[in-house]
């Protein structure tokens, strides 16, 4: 039974490896080696707990992102609600049982692992969204009859973590579940009437926000509101970065990192970190690898012949690019401290496990894309 | 199926196109962020890197080592030493309450103490280093040590402090230094702009008047320092330059010795080369211990030097004034020889008082000396004699002559407070007391008494002005190498021994007219010290190269009633206040003289008795040591 994940009929082992997309399994790893790099450095150039355990972890996850390439694109769309249900159930876990740190309930105990399953709600809503609209036409997309269930699987997540409190976690998941729904034809005039229904529900969001979280919004807005407060991070971020300059100040010379002025500088400010060290150029080249494995993923989707991969690969590139787009914003300044890793780069094992889980799925699609989903 | 595989094709069309949209959203996202990274890095580069510079650096002042005060013989009368010091770092310190609770365990820290340094760490910035305490002993700094582990924030640290010689010898002259105070910063530009944390500051003597060139440049720490503020690392250290060092003209051994023979009196005894002007010793008593300023002075302390009758504090040398009493004779004398008033051989009869428009002038002899010429007059300081010399002179004549030898202006232009003494005359007392001059004061102007106001180290030039020969010296304290020792075997070789009247091509200032009066006047002490009836006969020194001439001088403070001359009452049967000041002043040797001295002693009677012993005493100490301080001589002009 086992071994029928792995293989079809006309498919072994051999052949799907064959298959894979190498530059994309080039482009992770190098990836991940510049990630471990950056965590040596943010560790002030000892090989320590944090860089040791990004290793690690890359490294099993790395061969967790192979392990699933191998699976048969029918059996991951098979179990699709099921992993939907699963992670699901977690995140109501973390709401009973969940782990508290700094202020939020974010972590599962799993006996061996800290989990932090809003992070795999992302992949789970977007497979469950692929799974739910690959079959259904674009013309009834927009029947309320098929509405209604997308809705609700994207909120009740969305939900659980925002109450967490984990806002940024809470808007990446709405983003790309909104990306999916909008993908397989959602009508877009019903998009403008929500976001009107939703500018004019703000003020009473605010009055839900926790006072850090309103601070945060406002330290945008003003990052000299509070110098030494709020405004601290994005102030010593934006210094960071700007005095990197073109070819940065060298590997292990970052000053800001090296002498804790940047703030959770292995996590969500791992970029400033690397910004701050390979400047200007390395930042480009960053970002390069970024958009190439986004554009080799949305290529994967466009070369597939079934609507489920098509609806993942999309979806998946789009979210993979707004947790970019949004850490990078927000490290510099453009947009508002939420709280969003920087897939791969961060440290933060829920984070990298969902994010290779999300590339092996993309990867089986790429080895199965010649086949048609009943 | 068909219906099927078309709603597929147009599915796919569909999320492909919108797929296509995304995409150009996505670029646009990315160029945004490129264009956002432009910006940071490359336009506005420079002001983040200063930025991030100003995060990074952090720089202390570090206080350089002050210049160091040294005698003539090149010991160090102000010196710097190690202290042990306790530094505190307020922002390094968790729980400033527990800190001060377990240093008054281990150190001497009591409340005064702690609301004190509460008080200063509010005025200054967090990583400014405070000095808790910046005198401890070994004893405390080793324990401190020992428990250092257990107290964050401290750093035990080894400076160096400012020590003087605890005899006190030279206490006045050198001063002291202490913390700057708020009337320092307000005063003294330069200590408000190197306010450092531990800089100690002059407040006295020549650490006041020499206080910035000693002070020195501070040197500077850069550290790299995190986010915490705490110290990463080293960067640079810029050494400071040391302060200036000063070798003064005075004899520690001299000091020494004059400042013992002044114990428990209130006195002053001030030496000087009659060539060179040269300062030999300069002592002022009662004295105290400067060492105690320099860690801020208790109040114990304090208070009792300020309630000391004595007035340990002031430096009587240079500020204390005292009428010149007989002391003044010498000028008087001389300055009737040379205004032709009087010969040499005028004879006047000393009945022991004589009679002026009703009132009576006393001389100090009740019986009177009998006949007196001019030499006799001053060698047994007949008093009737001068009142008959300073009659014919006139104040004015007298106060031209009295100014001419050094008295009534400042003498060392290093102390702040030195005082310039009064020599009246009949324009000052119209201008300062309102009244005209009248006889009755020029008789006793004349034997020094009256409005007359001198220092010590005044009668002191006084005297090395006339046994130079009647030149002009510039008295000095500090060594600045520019001694005039070349001229001096020809100055006295010029006066001494040849016979013919010539001036000096040296540019010197001759203060005489007729040399053979100067030659005169000092035969004259030469007989009041070493010839019966000479008033300081009996403190000679008969050694040959020790013989020396001086003059002895009592003056009163105040008024002898009538009835206190017939009790006959001694000084020392005088409540102390009332005793007279003791003086003495002298040249020695007499043939081919070198010093000059002048000792005052308040309330020490006669100045026979109580000043003339110690005179004698120190004078005899410094001939001695002539030979060595010629020695020193030479090296003087390899230096320049």
């Amino acid at each position: 039974m086992a071994t029928n994940f792995f293989s079809k009929k006309n498919l072994s082992v051999i052949d799907k490896i064959l298959s894979f997309d190498y530059f994309l399994v080039f482009l992770v790893l190098l990836l991940g080696i510049i990630s471990l790099f950056a965590m040596y450095s943010s560790e002030q150039g000892v090989f320590s707990y944090h860089t040791k355990s990004h290793l690690y972890r890359f490294s099993v996850f790395f061969l967790f992102f192979i392990i699933i390439s191998l699976f048969k694109i029918e059996y991951l769309l098979r179990s699709a609600y099921f992993f939907y249900i699963i992670i699901l159930l977690l995140l109501i876990g973390v709401e009973l049982y969940g782990i508290t740190a700094s202020g939020s309930k974010r972590w599962i105990s799993l006996f061996f692992i800290n989990l932090q399953p809003s992070e795999l709600m992302k992949i789970a809503l977007i497979i469950f969204l692929a799974r739910y609209y690959y079959k259904i036409p674009s013309q009834n997309v927009n029947n309320i009859k098929y509405i209604i269930l997308p809705f609700i699987s994207f909120l009740i997540p969305v939900y659980l973590v925002a109450v967490q409190p984990d806002l940024g976690t809470a808007v990446l998941i709405a983003i790309t579940g909104l990306i999916v729904i909008w993908l397989s034809g959602f009508r877009i005039k019903y998009f403008l009437y929500s976001s009107l229904v939703l500018i004019c529900l703000i003020p009473v969001g605010i009055s839900f926000l926790k006072p850090y979280q309103k601070s945060r919004i406002l330290t945008f807005f003003n990052p000299e509101r509070d110098p030494l407060g709020a405004g601290y991070q994005i102030i010593q971020s934006k210094i960071a970065v700007g005095s990197g300059g073109i070819l940065g100040k060298g590997f292990l010379q970052g000053s800001q990192s090296y002498l804790d002025y940047l703030p959770e500088k292995h996590t969500d400010f791992i970029f400033t970190l690397f910004s701050e060290e390979f400047g200007f150029f390395g930042s480009l080249f960053l970002l390069l690898i970024y958009a190439l494995i986004i554009y080799r993923i949305t290529k994967i989707g466009s070369e597939s012949r079934n609507n489920f991969a098509r609806l993942y690969c999309f979806g998946f590139a789009s979210a993979f690019f707004v947790y970019v787009a949004v850490n990078m914003s927000m490290v510099l300044g453009l947009l508002p401290i939420v709280g969003a890793p920087l897939p791969i780069m961060s440290y933060g094992g829920s984070s990298m496990l969902s994010i290779m889980i999300g590339l092996g799925i993309v990867m089986s699609c790429k080895i199965h894309n010649n086949e048609q989903l009943g | 199926m068909i219906s099927f595989t078309e709603t597929f094709q147009n599915k796919t069309k569909l999320i492909s196109r919108r797929m296509f949209f995304l995409s150009g959203l996505k670029v646009a996202v990315f160029i945004s962020i490129i264009t956002r990274l432009f910006y940071l890095q490359i336009s506005e580069n420079i002001k983040y890197r200063s930025l991030s510079d100003n995060n990074r650096f952090r720089e202390w002042k570090i206080v350089p080592q002050r210049g160091i005060i040294e005698d003539y013989f090149g010991q160090k009368i102000a010196d710097n030493t190690q202290t042990f010091q306790l530094h505190m770092i307020p922002e390094d310190v968790p729980n400033m309450e527990s800190l001060f609770f377990r240093l008054s365990k281990i150190i001497d820290f009591n409340e005064r103490k702690k609301k004190k340094i509460i008080k200063r760490i509010k005025k200054r910035k967090p990583w400014e280093p405070i000095i808790i305490s910046d005198n401890l002993s070994w004893s405390e700094f080793s324990r401190l040590n020992l428990f250092l582990h257990e107290i964050q924030g401290v750093k035990p640290v080894v400076a160096l402090s400012r020590k003087y010689f605890s005899d006190g010898s030279s206490s006045h002259i050198i001063g002291y230094v202490s913390d700057a105070s708020v009337k320092d910063l307000e005063n003294n530009e330069l200590i408000r702009e190197i306010n450092i944390p531990g800089l100690k500051t002059g407040k006295n003597g020549l650490e006041k008047s020499f206080n910035n060139l000693m002070i020195g440049t501070p040197g500077i720490q850069r550290f790299e320092v995190n986010a915490y503020g705490k110290r990463i690392k080293e960067l640079e250290l810029v050494k400071g330059i040391s302060g200036k060092n000063f070798r003064t003209t005075i004899d520690h051994e001299v000091q020494k010795l004059a400042s013992g023979l002044l114990k428990e009196k209130s006195a002053s005894v001030c030496v000087m080369d009659i060539y060179t002007g040269d300062v030999v010793s300069l002592v002022s008593s009662p004295t105290f211990d400067p060492n105690k300023f320099v860690h801020g002075i208790n109040q114990k302390d304090w208070d009792d030097l300020l309630k000391n009758e004595m007035k340990p504090l002031i430096n009587k040398p240079l500020a204390g004034l005292y009428p010149p009493g007989s002391t003044i004779k010498p000028i008087v004398a001389l300055s009737a020889l040379e205004n032709d008033v009087m010969s040499t051989k005028k004879i006047v009869q000393c009945k022991g008082k004589i009679e002026l428009y009703g009132q009576t002038y006393h001389c100090w002899k009740e019986k009177g000396h009998g006949f007196m010429n001019m030499r006799s007059g001053i060698k047994q300081s007949c008093d009737v004699y001068f009142y008959e010399v300073a009659r014919r002179l006139g104040i004015d004549r007298l106060s031209v002559t009295s100014k001419n030898f050094g008295l009534g202006k400042k003498v060392l232009n290093s102390f702040y407070e030195e005082k310039s003494g009064v020599v009246p005359n009949t324009k000052w007392k119209i201008k300062n007391i309102g009244t005209g001059w009248v006889l009755g004061e020029t008789l006793i102007s004349g034997i020094g008494q009256g409005y007359f106001q001198t220092t010590p180290i005044q009668l002191c030039l006084m005297m090395a002005q006339l046994a130079n020969g009647g030149y002009e010296i510039k008295p000095r304290i500090i060594d600045d190498k520019l001694a005039v020792q070349p001229m001096v075997d020809k100055w006295r070789e010029e006066f001494y021994f040849k016979k013919n009247n010539l001036d000096l091509d040296s540019g010197l200032v001759k203060l005489y007219r007729n040399k053979e009066n100067v030659k005169f006047v000092l035969d004259a002490l030469f007989g009041a010290t070493n010839e019966p009836l000479g008033t300081s006969y009996r403190s000679r020194l008969t050694q040959p190269g020790y013989i020396y001439a001086g003059k002895t001088g009592t003056s009163q403070i105040r008024t002898i009633t009538e009835e206190e001359r017939k009790l006959k009452l001694k000084n020392i049967d005088l409540p102390y206040k009332k005793r007279d000041h003791a003086l003495f002043i002298a040249f020695a040797p007499y043939k081919n003289p070198r010093y000059s001295i002048s000792v005052v002693v308040e309330h020490g009677g006669a100045g026979s008795s109580g000043a003339a012993p110690i005179a004698k005493k120190v004078l005899k100490k410094v001939l001695e040591r002539q030979k060595l301080r010629e020695k020193y001589q030479p090296n003087l002009f390899e230096e320049v």
